[in-house]
């Protein structure tokens, strides 16, 4: 094959089908429908190749994207999902939801001259794709007796989980919640990481073996000094996550219908409250919602909103779409679908309507000065330039804080922030306890959190002298074909085992 | 009963399975099911529930709650732990029929049935300290949730001075379990068909008459009492501590929707609390909050009642109580979001 070169690659970026914008708002079915086969080969063959590609030093776990592109281009997808999976667990979900264009696909040197290539859509068109075919038997696994408990069943959780099944571990995973995923589950909605995908995953993890225990609050229920000394755990990995929502500070916060997007988020997409009465958790959705904030977080409550019947649906963010931290995606979807975005916009106090309800907000303009410790130029307001803000629902998508549970019930040592503080392999001040994802770094990505839960599984690894591999037995003279997220049958596998 | 008490079989042994079609559905939330195992009722409004969970039993502490999800449609609704027994492995729930849930759950929790989900200890327990005498007050719900409290403090060897209110005779439960960890117990009933007539703010002057050195006062009940127990106290100098009732979603400290004004700041009462210094909190600002869904709860509460909007399709459904139905506008309490019902009618004409 000749080489690829800018000129000869197919110029422009496939699109991906996409439910049309007033199709959708009245239903929470996926937005991007995802490619078909020909649409990712073709846009597969916008790929360079690259000999020393930057989109792989752009991926945060480091993926061999021109690895697994070109063993899709040779028509061997199964291979090339597991060079895909050697180092994304979760590759159905990341394609949904990466921040692409800040990663892979931001350094892309295709997009120096075109639109970068599409990674993350052929990401998770092989990610979906594996699901389909049930690329995902079991291989034996030669148990070890180790014994891990993993809190949190978020990405990190999950990754953490997985790995060290895969070691041989036995491996519970407790989760607060009555059903697992984390942020994917009770945040992120359906319309943009189905349900399906996350029970899929995650199926995927209890079929090595991987124990999922809901409505368990580790801290209240047992502590972790209890999980290591009394209930026979080698290791535990903490992956709680970061969803202690933020609010302003500003009068009239305690009104009805003042509520955070962790809240809307949660009522609708874990609890169904977009069929009240028929599921009995209630929302009391406004007609003028208005959302602070211009994070993922904040469009997906916009997105929910506007799908649950609001009249109109605000952004209200206090920088310019420029420093918004969402996924571009996200922002071109919420402003498709008829979102109004207030830019250089900031609430200074919620009115009352007389009965303890929202009526409107106080908001000042802003302009942008120098810039801040995070590089983006710092909002400031102008003065003289508030106005009221008609609104009977305001909803606050502006960060979040540690959950405090387990630093209230362990001797574990936080940051000064209330983060779990851990060394550079993720073991915290408590030996054998390990931490990851958001209660380490604050709120960051899906794609991180699976990474660090991956990196503290290889340091508990570490910790118990397990060697550190994804190899795994498979019973003698078996079919052997079916390996697991690229695990290499053929290789020997010595590891420490647990004398009882 | 709850998963983590079974034993951890190695699932690895079985023969790897082939088929790996993607399962719409995770067996884990029937894993996870939640036996009641005994159930009392106390009056028309209320009753108890004996949940099996020898884990949260070894737990619980006083003062903390749980969440329960009735059934696969259900809300997540908190409960104080009203008692727990190590020994039997169960945690004690007493709830007051207020509106839909409760109403369908007094319907449908039966021993032997099963809860859809149950997590906790939630919230801070109780802080004890070195209180030497305490008055632990209990009006209407907060009756059952101020027992575990009163026994700890008499464990503690505290000197406890119990007030309790009901609205009549009839509705009196557990007197024998106080009397056993109270040093003095007084009963105050709206109509005075029992102990004291009058309120329970007249049971903590009584109290304050008759000793000048109480340490504490705990008080479990609806807002408004809880407001006029501070109230009660405030003069007297009096500690006071209560216990919140915000609505809540997870319990965890994650949605944020729990949150009460203490001292001026906000507080999420899952995590923080749900104990308070009570001469701190807003009162005016929770009776608020707790209206926040009246509209759509009367809206559940009719279709329920209608027989229309039962959700939980999957339980044999014994005949709606009719009887219960009918007098549900009474017991709502709608226009203060003040559910406990019993001390509702005594509590009408007070100052919010
Ligand atoms: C609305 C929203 C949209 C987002 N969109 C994107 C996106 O598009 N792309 C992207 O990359 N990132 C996105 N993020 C961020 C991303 O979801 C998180 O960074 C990621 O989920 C963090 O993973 P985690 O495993 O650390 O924690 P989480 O996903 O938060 O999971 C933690 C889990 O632990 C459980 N838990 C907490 N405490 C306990 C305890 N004591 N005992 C037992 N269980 C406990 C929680 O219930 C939760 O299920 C979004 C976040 C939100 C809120
Ligand atoms: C920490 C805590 C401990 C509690 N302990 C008990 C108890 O031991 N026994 C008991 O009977 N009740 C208790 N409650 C109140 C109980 O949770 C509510 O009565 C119940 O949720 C009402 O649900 P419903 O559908 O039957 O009634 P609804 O008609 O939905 O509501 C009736 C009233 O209950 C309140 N409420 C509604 N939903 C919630 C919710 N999710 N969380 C909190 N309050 C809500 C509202 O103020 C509403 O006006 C407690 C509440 C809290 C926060
Ligand atoms: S109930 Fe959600 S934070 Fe307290």
């Amino acid at each position: 094959m000749a080489k690829k070169t800018i000129r000869t690659i197919p110029q422009d970026r496939t699109p991906i089908p996409v439910q049309e914008p007033a199709d959708r708002v009245a239903n929470f079915a996926e937005v991007a429908l995802g490619y078909l086969e020909e649409q990712a080969l073709n846009e597969c063959e916008r790929c360079l190749l690259c000999p020393e590609p930057a989109c792989v030093k752009g991926c945060p776990v480091g993926i061999d994207i021109p690895g697994f592109i070109e063993r899709m281009l040779a028509g061997d997808f199964r291979e090339a999902y597991a060079t895909l999976s050697d180092d994304n667990l979760l590759p159905a979900i990341c394609g949904r939801v990466c921040p692409q264009e800040d990663q892979c696909e931001g350094v892309c040197p295709v997009g120096d001259t075109l639109e970068p290539v599409a990674i993350g859509r052929i990401e998770r068109w092989l990610g979906d794709m594996a699901i389909a075919e049930g690329w995902t038997a079991q291989p034996y696994l030669e148990p070890n007796g180790f014994r891990v408990g993993i809190i949190g069943s978020g990405p990190a959780g999950m990754a953490a989980a997985a790995d060290l099944a895969k070691a041989g571990c036995e491996v519970t995973v407790y989760e607060a919640l009555h059903s697992p995923g984390g942020v994917l589950r009770y945040g992120i909605p359906e319309f943009r990481l189905p349900n399906e995908v996350i029970d899929a995953e995650l199926a995927n993890i209890t079929k090595l073996g991987v124990k999922i225990e809901c409505n368990t609050l580790v801290g209240r229920l047992f502590t972790i000094e209890q999980m290591v000394e009394e209930m026979g755990f080698d290791a535990v990995f903490i992956g709680t996550g970061a969803g202690s929502p933020k609010f302003m500070g500003i009068p009239g916060e305690s009104l009805n219908g003042v509520l955070s997007a962790n809240e809307l988020l949660t009522r609708c997409n874990l609890m169904g409250a977009g069929d009240f009465p028929n599921n009995d958790t209630p929302l009391h959705l406004g007609k003028q919602v208005a959302i602070i904030g211009a994070g993922n977080t904040a469009m997906d409550a916009m997105r929910v909103a506007l799908r649950l019947g609001a009249d109109k649906v605000h952004c209200v963010y206090r920088r310019t779409e420029a420093e918004s931290p969402a996924r571009l995606e996200e922002i071109h979807h919420a402003q498709e679908e008829g979102i109004e975005f207030h830019w250089l916009t900031t609430p200074v106090e919620i009115l009352d309507d007389g009965a303890g309800n929202v009526r409107a907000m106080r908001c000042l303009r802003m302009e942008l000065g120098e810039p801040d410790d995070s590089g983006r130029r710092r909002p400031i307001a102008i003065d003289g330039s508030e106005y009221e803000f008609e609104a009977d629902m305001v909803v606050y998508a502006i960060g979040t804080n540690p959950n405090p549970i387990i630093g209230q019930t362990s001797k574990l040592k936080l940051n000064q922030w209330g983060y779990v503080e851990t060394d550079d392999d993720l073991a915290t001040s408590m030996a054998g306890v390990y931490a990851g994802g958001d209660i380490v770094t604050g709120a960051a990505t899906v794609i991180l959190a699976m990474g660090a839960g991956r990196k503290a599984a290889r340091g508990i690894k570490a910790y118990l002298g397990i060697r550190d591999s994804n190899v795994a037995y498979l019973p003698a003279g078996e079919d052997r074909g079916d390996s697991l997220f690229g695990i290499d049958a053929g290789e020997r596998n010595f590891t420490r085992v647990r004398l009882a | 009963m709850s998963a983590v008490t079974k034993k951890h079989g190695n699932r690895r042994a079985e023969k790897p399975g082939r088929d790996s079609a993607c399962p719409s559905k995770l067996d884990a939330d029937v894993e996870s099911r939640f036996e009641i195992v005994a159930r009392e009722d106390f009056s028309e409004l209320t009753y108890l529930l004996e949940v099996a969970h020898p884990m949260m039993a070894r737990a619980a502490r006083p003062g903390q709650f749980v969440i329960v999800i009735a059934h696969e449609h259900g809300e997540r609704i908190p409960l104080t732990i009203a008692d727990f027994d190590r020994e039997r492995g169960t945690i004690t729930l007493v709830i007051q029929a207020a509106g839909k849930t409760t109403r369908e759950m007094q319907r449908d929790c039966q021993v032997g049935s099963t809860l859809f989900g149950m997590v906790g200890p939630l919230g801070e327990p109780s802080q004890l300290g070195d209180a030497k005498k305490v008055v632990c007050v209990g009006g209407g719900l907060g009756v059952a949730p101020i027992f575990p409290q009163a026994r700890a403090f008499k464990e503690n060897g505290a000197y406890v001075i119990g007030v309790v209110g009901f609205r009549s005779k009839e509705l009196v439960f557990w007197e024998d379990k106080f009397r056993s960890v109270c040093d003095e117990f007084i009963i105050c009933s709206d109509d005075g068909s029992v102990g004291i007539k009058g309120l329970v703010t007249d049971g903590i002057e009584l109290a304050a008459e008759n000793h000048s050195d109480i340490d504490e006062v705990i008080a479990i009940g609806p807002p408004i009492m809880m407001k006029a127990a501070t109230e009660t106290t405030r003069p007297h100098n009096i500690k006071t501590m209560v216990s919140l009732n915000p609505i809540m979603v997870d319990g965890t400290g994650m949605c944020g929707g729990c949150r009460v004004l203490v001292g001026g700041e906000t507080k999420f009462a899952c995590v923080d609390g749900p104990d308070f210094d009570g001469h701190k909190v807003d009162f005016v600002d929770l009776m608020n909050r707790l209206k926040r869904f009246n509209e759509d709860e009367k809206l559940a509460l009719e279709r329920w009642s209608e027989g229309t909007g039962q959700a939980s399709a999957a339980k044999p459904a014994p005949p709606p109580p009719v009887e219960q139905v009918e007098r549900a506008p009474r017991a709502m309490d709608g226009d203060m979001g003040v559910h406990y019902g019993t001390l509702r009618s005594a509590w009408d004409n007070q100052d919010t």
